[in-house]
């Protein structure tokens, strides 16, 4: 065997480990099942057990997933965009075991909820949202935050 | 040595990058497979817990985490404000032991005049400390105490079940407790450590409250074992005051009431973990020569509803040494300033504060450190509030604030009447003539001391609280009114 070809068959070995590895820890993680539209796969890591339970019993539960509110249905571009970065950034503080308790949603996230409140009750709300202070084309809610008031609705009661 | 060429290098670069990578998948892999077995089981069970396992550490084999956080109540959690604030260190004597509440408010001295809290009254500390410094406190070392004080500081369960056996109650240790002979067993044993001297009873157990007073030893579930409660919490629900915080006792009153209410099979779960704390942060005495603790629930939680139930079996606890009233000392009434508050109005339980859900990883299990909700805001007060952690401080702060102000004004006007009392009985004026002002000095003392001896400053019913300290005033100002009145009288 030349000294080529037994580089190129330990590289070989090293990177089919490495496939195999990944692979493995992917489907283990059940990686794919994140592409899904099923809130399942939201309880993968089980921290959002909670929330899984509080939806089950929620008014919301007929008619939407956690998807329906929680990425945003503008584009598909935007839509896994926001898949991937929240996919990343929950294995991260999954993996680390660093985030806070109990969880919150951050600001952008906030945002998309209520662009996708706005999203399924826009003409219900709209005469509201017209006449909120500092209210503007700019701001999809006219400032304000649904979810403050109807907590609820979504998660069901916590206790 | 030939020098390797340069193809060979990219491949060892590149072969390390993916051994590395290799290794990095490897740890995501484990990384993930524990965090679903942390999800999947809970606990591990090593050792055999039964009924007579009072030894917290064999309980904490199975449950480390809960048993690591049981002994961190050791250490002390921030309060607000102590009593003690401020003030010199004391002499070597007193070293390891809390700071004294009678250092850092001298107004208690002539508060508790002629009784054992003047003797020795310090800041309270954590669960870790509570058989220790009854132990150690001058209160019972000075003055003789009866064994009815080990009902809320040791584990009792199984010395008071040995000491029913002896006295005749039926059964062995193994029967569960709340069968009919483990229930003779303990009411039995309880009755008879009552009366029995501190010394003698203290000398029946080993430590501080433990697992076993709370849950039972084969399924975990939460229990209530002290038979004080089980009589005050079914006097409580015979009464007719509204409990709405408590449905299950509102259950029971729509039902036949044939059999009297029991926690132990009727309050939910949630409900249990606010009684489980009741069993011992509440107002109560020792009734009668057997020395039965008592908690005066009968005719409901309220300062009024308490003082009502006092009056009405003419208790008192001393007579005041300097004015010569009959008053009444109150102890750590949280249960029932819980019980006046939005919070237990609106189904927060003890637990969801002091204990809060914790997580490891993907596990989940509620902290044992029982403490101050302010060491974890986070976790107690803002899984409900949605606000910062600053906001929710400042909130506590001014209920607090409020609360403190309050409490040193109805304090003080407590000690200007026995002041007033003290003066006009020096000069002359009888018992007949001063039975108005030492009614009121009761009423009065009654109030401040309630919150006083109340572990929160306020904050389990801040509108509760402000409201008996505003009558404390009125009723203790009322009084000096009613000690001038008599001096003008003498002088004309």
């Amino acid at each position: 065997m030349t000294r080529s070809a037994l580089w190129a068959a330990v590289f070989g070995a090293l990177v089919g480990s490495f496939a195999a590895a990944v692979g493995y820890t992917a489907h283990y993680a059940r990686a794919t099942s994140y592409l899904s539209e099923d809130p399942k796969a939201c309880i993968n890591c089980h921290v959002m057990n909670e929330q899984y339970d509080g939806w089950s019993r929620s008014p919301h539960h007929a008619r939407a997933t956690c998807n329906d509110c929680h990425v945003p249905h503008s584009s598909i571009f935007a839509k896994y965009y926001v898949k991937a970065e929240h996919g990343y950034r929950h294995s991260k503080l999954f993996t680390l075991n660093s985030f806070h308790e109990p969880i919150r949603a951050n600001a952008a996230s906030h945002a998309v909820v209520i662009a996708n409140c706005i999203r399924c009750h826009e003409a219900m709300t709209r005469e509201i949202r017209l006449a909120a202070p500092g209210s503007s084309a700019h701001t999809v809610s006219g400032g304000i935050d649904c979810i403050r008031c109807h907590a609820a609705v979504a998660h069901g009661p916590t206790r | 040595m030939t020098k390797l060429p340069s193809r060979s290098l990219i491949f060892l670069v590149a072969a390390v990058a993916f051994g590395i990578g290799t290794v990095a998948a490897m740890a995501l892999y484990a990384n993930i497979a524990k965090r679903k077995m942390e999800a999947e089981s809970t606990v591990l069970k090593i050792a055999d817990i039964t009924e007579t396992t009072i030894d917290p550490a064999e309980w904490g084999k199975n449950f480390p985490r809960e048993y690591d956080g049981y002994i961190r109540t050791a250490d002390n959690a921030p309060a607000r404000f102590k009593w003690s604030e401020g003030r010199p260190p004391e002499d070597d004597a007193n070293a390891g032991k809390a700071p004294s509440k009678l250092v850092g408010d001298p107004l208690l001295t002539t508060i508790f005049d002629g009784y054992a809290f003047a003797i020795d009254y310090r800041e309270r500390r954590g669960h870790f400390y509570m058989l220790l410094d009854q132990r150690d406190t001058e209160r019972v070392k000075q003055k003789p105490q009866p064994g009815a004080c080990l009902n809320c500081h040791a584990s009792n369960v199984v010395a008071y079940r040995e000491v029913g056996l002896k006295n005749g109650a039926a059964g062995s240790l193994a029967d569960p407790l709340f069968s009919e002979n483990g229930r003779k067993q303990l009411f039995t044993g309880w009755e008879q450590v009552n009366h029995l001297p501190y010394a003698d009873a203290t000398a029946l157990v080993k430590h501080p409250m433990t697992c076993l007073d709370c849950h039972d030893p084969k399924t975990m579930a939460l229990r209530v074992t002290r038979p004080a409660f089980l009589e005050g919490i079914a006097n409580l629900a015979a009464s007719s005051e509204p409990v709405p915080h408590l449905p299950s006792i509102e259950e029971w009153r729509r039902g036949d009431k044939k059999t009297p209410y029991d926690p132990n099979t009727l309050a939910s779960r949630q409900e249990m973990r606010s009684m489980a704390c009741g069993q011992c942060h509440v107002e109560y005495y020792f009734k009668g020569p057997e020395k039965r603790l008592t908690f005066p629930w009968h005719k409901g939680l309220k300062a009024e509803e308490m003082e009502a139930y006092y009056d009405e079996t003419g208790w008192t606890d001393w007579t005041h040494k300097r004015s010569g009233a009959q008053v009444l000392k109150a102890q750590h009434p949280e249960f029932e300033t819980w019980s006046q508050g939005i919070h237990a109005r609106s189904g927060v339980a003890c637990a969801d504060c002091h204990m809060p859900y914790k997580r490891e990883g993907a596990l989940k299990y509620s902290d044992h450190q029982v403490q101050s909700p302010l060491a974890h805001v986070n976790l107690s007060c803002q899984t409900c509030h949605n606000y910062t952690e600053t906001e929710i401080l400042s909130r506590v702060d001014a209920i607090q604030s409020r609360h403190k102000a309050m409490l040193d004004r109805a304090e003080q006007a407590v000690v200007d009447l026995i002041n007033a009392i003290e003066a006009a009985k020096a000069a002359g004026a009888t018992d007949a003539q001063l039975a108005a002002a030492r009614a009121l000095q009761r009423k009065a003392q009654w109030r401040a001391d309630l919150m006083n001896a109340e572990n929160s400053l306020g904050f389990h019913a801040p509108a509760e609280c402000l409201r008996l300290l505003g009558e404390s005033i009125d009723y203790a100002r009322q009084g000096t009114t009613e000690v001038a009145k008599l001096q003008m009288a003498a002088r004309r």
